[in-house]
């Protein structure tokens, strides 16, 4: 027994699509349910039957459960309720709401990161409508976003989003916490198909490699083939210095990330709109990640007011080699996305390329060449991927082939 | 009590009196005709005015009492100074003071600062409400604590009620910014400008008392005169009519949340896609923060296109503003100015032009404004499986809201409703709405954040965006959707009582709302 009253969740006049929850145990008298919520009328009697069901399936015969509710759906409501339950009774029981089909995707290793949104793993109402806005990936964060003594409550939040929310295609990643309490997030998120995971302040290719042991070790556990891919994120001097290890560290890294606010903190400097101080930390990070054969990903921009200033370090950012970026608001996503989509040189390179890999393949020659120059098999899957993107971006009509009058080559 | 009911042409049980007078069911959209001549009030003579044209009596008090207030008057008031007005209130405190019982308060809306005439409901000074009631008043409203039916209106079905005669005004209390001695009135100068006070024109052409109350005297003669002294009886000076920064916001914003911009974002894109926004296009969109965005959308779409817009009726913002001052919009009509900015255009900018509602919705009349607009973008609480709208009540069945022009935006050529598949879990399309308010047959487009649901009535708009890469889906596929994510809602339970009454445009009665079970 670890006490008899548990306060999860949130409420307040600027809390929406969340509850906060008193669940207070009792010798008797069996569940009462106290229900204030501003969608009573329409879903009280739903609320009070999954409060039940999820009582009952904890075993918890006796208790007065307050609710607060300010529009939370069930997943969130169930999420908030199994937390109270675990601050006060020990279990090994879940109770997982239903894995909607929607999300029963897989992401490929080299699809585009350009954006990656990120989502605090304790805010519901951010989460639910998040998939709209087209992000490439979808971070819901378990560390720096939410406050320490919600961390346990977010895990299960995160995970019941990972079951109901619709994410319409973006690559699903969570951001897990550092050390011990990270490797047991990830207990939470890698059975319910999880994309990438991101490994924040990252200093090594040990740790890395133990983050990944462990994912392995609990998809096994649960009979699953799943590729779960790995983002670490660079956010010292000594990550820095390390980077080339650690991406090198396991065949399932994609991509290596750079933070830069406790970058510049570990340097004792502050973070300037120029960069001039992260210069070689992003230089660095962008050799060791093309060495390595994968994405560098830059820092987020954190004036989510400022498209113009967002626009600028963008283009910076794709000089620089790098080949994504973090969001922290939505709109942010269109802006980062036009940046590093390809611009028209790359456009006509890509479709010279795809012209003669297609020409390639239909007289039956194993080499493709451009001109007199050969061309690598990688060359042509990222020339194809270019042309998506061109088409998806309306760049150019998804029948451009037919639009060409001229042969090429 | 229970009220003999006949089904109306939407289906709706209505009945045949309210507040003791007879009321017509809806019969369809365009099919009611009527008969009769319009109401006129009585004949004055200048013997009764002063010579010298001086109508200023010493207080509110004082006009109320020349005007002969007494049990069973209809007072009406204007919205014009929004949430920052000092005088409706005042009024029925007067009346309370002066033990008269029974008004029907007959404003053209009502906002949150005038919660306090609960107080004047409850010792019955006013028996009940024709006009929009929002917030607590609406909730007590629906909870049948007032004492007659009140009667809801659109500001169009307003003027067409006060010409036809089933509202006969005693008094009009007209709040002007700007007034002269004879009465003749404006909405702009002085502290308490709100720019245009058009909603007021009909009161004053057909009360049979006009006061006039001001806080900005002027020298004869008040220029332009939105309001025409010679239907006016009295002018009162006081201290303040309003609040300023509640009359109009400093600044209308654009929406900041992602999911509304998203929102926007698809309006625009289908009004450019569907080929409805074109060179000329004439168009209407509101001062909440995703009609702003859309705005703001269009008028960028516009400007790459070098196209411009022959009129814009407002509800106008620095938005609009701007597309009239860049040349982008040749003019703004204009029944009221939303932000200060707007204010200013109409004393700075000659396209700029006050335009009363009762030229622009009434219904009852050789023609209105609303028909021959292109594109209108309004917002609704619910939507259901028809198409059929609501404005004034929420899934839980309370009444929150005033039909504004609503009602009367739906004759535009395309009706474009951009609002959330739900709001903290309250699904906005619903198998039946709760209240009627308007008929699905008026509206197109349905644009949410997750898909676009066109009218089937609507096939040349089907038609024009095939291909287009919109998210289209039918509304029942929305429905379902919503349900998935939030779940089937349960219906609100409600006893017999009639509360409200809902009018049609032509005053027919299109539904009504029923006392929520406690």
């Amino acid at each position: 027994m670890k006490g008899t009253i548990a306060f999860t969740g949130n409420s307040g006049p600027k809390v929406r699509s969340d509850c906060e929850i008193c669940l207070e145990l009792k010798t008797g008298g069996g569940i009462i349910v106290d229900l204030i919520s501003k969608v009573k009328v329409l879903y009280g009697d739903s609320i009070i039957s999954l409060t039940k069901e999820i009582l009952e399936f904890f075993g918890v015969r006796n208790a007065l459960v307050k609710i607060n509710d300010s529009g939370a759906l069930p997943f969130v409501i169930a999420a908030r309720l199994e937390s109270a339950v675990k601050k006060l009774i020990s279990t090994n029981l879940n109770f997982l709401p239903e894995f909607i089909s929607e999300n029963c995707y897989s992401t490929t290793r080299h699809r585009f990161r350009f954006t990656r949104l990120y989502l605090p793993g304790n805010a519901p109402g951010l989460m639910i409508n998040a998939g709209l806005h087209s992000a490439d990936g979808i971070i819901l964060d378990l560390e720096d976003s939410v406050a320490p003594e919600k961390k346990d409550e977010a895990r299960i939040l995160v995970r019941n989003a990972l079951h109901q929310v619709n994410f319409f295609g973006a690559e699903r990643m969570v951001r897990i916490n550092q050390g011990e309490r990270g490797l047991a997030d990830l207990h939470f998120v890698v059975p319910y198909n999880t994309n990438l995971i991101l490994i924040p302040k990252c200093e090594s290719a040990d740790y890395v490699k133990l983050v990944d042991n462990e994912i392995k070790s609990i998809l096994k556990k649960h009979n699953s083939g799943n590729i779960i891919y790995l983002m670490p994120i660079i956010e010292s001097a000594i990550g820095v210095e390390n980077s080339y290890d650690i991406a090198r560290a396991s065949e399932n890294i994609v991509a290596l990330a750079l933070g830069l606010e406790d970058y510049t903190a570990d340097l004792g400097v502050p973070r300037t709109a120029e960069g001039m101080e992260s210069f070689y930390a992003r230089t660095r990070l962008v050799v060791a990640a093309k060495a390595a054969g994968i994405q560098p990903i830059d820092s987020v921009f954190s004036d989510v007011a400022d498209m113009e200033g967002l626009k600028k370090n963008v283009l910076t950012s794709k000089s620089l080699g790098f080949e994504g970026m973090g969001c922290i608001h939505p709109r942010q996503i269109a802006v980062i996305r036009e940046g590093f989509a390809p611009d028209e040189a790359e456009i006509e390179k890509s479709k010279k390329i795809v012209l003669a890999f297609e020409k390639a393949r239909e007289q039956g020659l194993g080499v493709v060449a451009l001109g007199s120059k050969m061309i690598d098999p990688p060359v042509v899957a990222r020339a194809q991927k270019t042309i998506t993107l061109a088409i998806s971006l309306g760049r150019i009509p998804a029948g451009w082939k037919e639009d060409l009058t001229t042969e090429i080559i | 009590m229970a009220v003999k009911t006949v089904i109306n042409a939407a289906g709706r049980p209505v009945p045949l009196e309210i507040n003791g007078q007879p009321a017509i069911p809806f019969k369809g959209v365009g099919n009611h005709r009527p008969d009769g001549r319009k109401y006129s009030p009585p004949i004055p003579t200048c013997s009764d005015y002063p010579d010298d044209g001086n109508k200023v009596v010493s207080s509110l008090a004082e006009a109320l009492r020349k005007c002969g207030l007494c049990d069973g008057m209809t007072i009406s008031t204007h919205h014009h100074l929004r949430d920052g007005d000092l005088v409706s209130n005042k009024v029925f405190e007067l009346a309370s003071e002066m033990k008269v019982k029974d008004l029907v308060w007959f404003p053209s809306a009502s906002f949150p600062c005038n919660d306090p005439v609960i107080s004047y409901l409850n010792d019955g000074t006013i028996n009940r409400i024709e006009g929009s009631m929002n917030g607590p008043l609406g909730r007590y409203v629906s909870e049948g604590r007032m004492k007659g039916t009140a009667v809801l209106r659109s500001h169009g079905g307003r003027v067409q009620a006060i010409q036809d005669g089933e509202v006969k005004i005693d008094i009009a209390v007209l709040t002007a910014p700007t007034a002269d001695s004879f009465g003749n009135a404006k909405g702009t100068g002085g502290t308490s400008a709100c720019g245009v006070i058009g909603y007021a024109k009909a009161d004053s052409m057909y009360a049979g008392k006009v006061i006039v109350v001001t806080d900005n005297l002027i020298d004869f003669p008040c220029f332009p005169m939105e309001i025409e002294g010679i239907y006016v009886d009295y002018v009162v000076v006081v201290d303040k009519i309003g609040v300023p920064e509640k009359i109009v916001s400093g600044t209308t914003r654009v929406t900041n949340s992602p999911d509304r911009l998203l929102i926007a974002e698809m309006t625009a894109s289908f009004l450019e896609k569907s080929g409805i926004l074109k060179n000329g296009v004439t168009m209407q969109a509101g001062a909440g923060g995703t009609s702003l965005a859309i705005a703001v959308f269009v008028h960028r779409i516009m400007k790459n296109k070098g196209w411009k817009s022959k009129f814009g009726f407002g509800g106008s913002t620095k938005y609009m503003v701007e597309m009239l001052t860049d040349g982008q919009m040749d003019f703004i009509l204009d029944a009221q100015a939303f932000d200060l900015e707007s204010v200013r255009s109409i004393d700075n900018n000659p396209g700029h032009i006050p335009y009363s509602v009762f030229n622009a919705y009434n219904y009852h009349s050789k023609g209105n404004l609303t028909s021959m607009m292109d594109i209108m973008i309004l917002g609704a609480t619910e939507v259901d499986l028809n198409f059929n709208g609501n404005v004034v009540t929420h899934s839980d069945g309370y009444l929150l809201h005033g039909i504004g022009g609503w009602q009367n935006c739906l004759h535009a050529r395309n009706v474009i409703l951009p609002i959330p598949l739900f709001r903290d879990r309250i699904p906005v399309i619903v198998d039946e709405v709760t209240t009627l308010c308007g008929p699905g047959e008026l509206i197109d487009v349905i644009i949410t954040e997750r898909g676009i649901a066109i009218n089937p009535l609507r096939q040349d708009l089907i038609e024009s965006v095939k291909g287009s890469g919109l998210p289209l889906k039918t509304i029942g596929e929305l429905k379902d959707e919503a349900e998935k994510i939030c779940g089937k809602p349960q219906k609100p339970v409600f006893e017999e009582d009639i509360v409200a009454a809902v009018k049609w445009v032509d005053g027919t009665v299109i539904d009504v709302i029923r006392k929520i079970k406690s």
